[in-house]
């Protein structure tokens, strides 16, 4: 299954889930500060086992950077 | 001197000098300028993880202040909606640095989106601290729309130009009754004392602390400057007068020039 996950097209395990697309992008999977949008909506944490991706979803993995 | 709290949305803060993380490139840097500081509140923003080195977060915790998530790089009122949602889920505080910039080249804000965004994510149970330009009829608006604080810039972010527009501030300062924060322009410790002279409740700094030559440094500088600025502000300076006004009384003066 192909997403696009920070902007770039990766291949994830059909039935992947929102913690996979975290690691995937290169986060710890209980990392602190890490915030995730599903097609543009912000998918809680405690969703993130339960919430699985579909063909083409369109993710960000967020994370705190220095700023303001 | 007996001096009020400063408190914000009932959490009273320690110190009236707030940090901002950007321009440090350096966590050991970031850590040693937090310190220095006192600060117990530091600005964040997000991104995307690959763009962003961990560490910055748990750094904040670790040197005992809080978070204070932003919206920088949002255009609109929708954007800064939903990266306000995406740090509130992050980092688990409903505390909000708003942000929204209505021009690339002076990263102004514009007022009109930022006014509706803030009427938004109060509605949903944010606390918003808005950045805002040095307008006293917006900075009310702002105060009306239920904002928690309101931040007015002294000049544009980075520019350390300082406060360009001192009455504009003192003019913010009468118009609002939550908390003022000076946020943007500082460049250096005597900008950051005329902000508290002028009334503000706290100063923000981000840039001038991390592009200094020695960022611990200034810090410590712009924290002394902060309390300096409070107390002066407070004990009240004397009226400018256009000539002098002798400081010494002139009776018992000796005639040194007899005739």
């Amino acid at each position: 299954m192909n997403v696009l996950l920070n902007g770039r097209v990766a291949e994830l395990a059909d039935g992947a889930t929102v913690r996979d697309a975290v690691v995937a992008a290169g986060a710890g999977a209980d990392e602190r500060g890490i915030a995730v949008a599903l097609d543009g909506t912000v998918v809680p944490r405690s969703a993130w086992d339960t919430t699985t991706l579909h063909e083409d979803a369109q993710l960000e993995v967020l994370r705190a950077t220095a700023g303001g | 001197m007996h001096d009020d709290p400063f408190i914000i949305a009932g959490t009273e803060i320690r110190s009236r000098l707030l940090l901002g993380s950007g321009g440090f490139h350096r966590l050991d840097r970031f850590e040693a300028s937090l310190a220095a500081s006192g600060a117990e509140i530091v600005t964040v923003a997000l991104r995307r993880v690959e763009q962003a080195p961990g560490g910055l977060y748990d750094a904040i915790t670790r040197g005992g202040a809080r978070v204070l998530p932003n919206t920088a790089g949002c255009f609109s009122a929708r954007e800064a909606v939903t990266t306000a949602q995406l740090a509130r889920e992050a980092f688990e505080t409903p505390w909000l640095k708003l942000e929204v910039i209505g021009d690339r080249r002076t990263l102004l804000p514009d007022g009109v989106e930022l006014l509706k965004a803030a009427r938004e994510l109060v509605a949903d149970g944010f606390i918003v601290l808005p950045y805002t330009t040095d307008d006293p009829v917006l900075a009310r608006r702002l105060e009306d729309a239920g904002c928690a604080a309101v931040m007015p810039l002294g000049s544009p972010i980075g520019s350390g130009l300082g406060i360009r527009n001192e009455h504009n501030i003192a003019l913010c300062r009468e118009a609002v009754s939550v908390p003022l924060i000076l946020d943007a322009g500082i460049g250096t410790a005597s900008d950051a004392a005329l902000a508290m002279e002028l009334g503000c409740d706290a100063v923000l700094a981000a840039t001038a602390i991390s592009r200094a030559r020695h960022p611990e440094a200034m810090a410590t500088a712009l924290r002394l400057a902060v309390d300096a600025g409070r107390l002066a502000g407070r004990a009240g300076r004397i009226p400018r007068l256009h000539h002098a006004q002798a400081s010494t009384a002139d009776a018992g003066l000796p005639d040194l020039e007899p005739a």
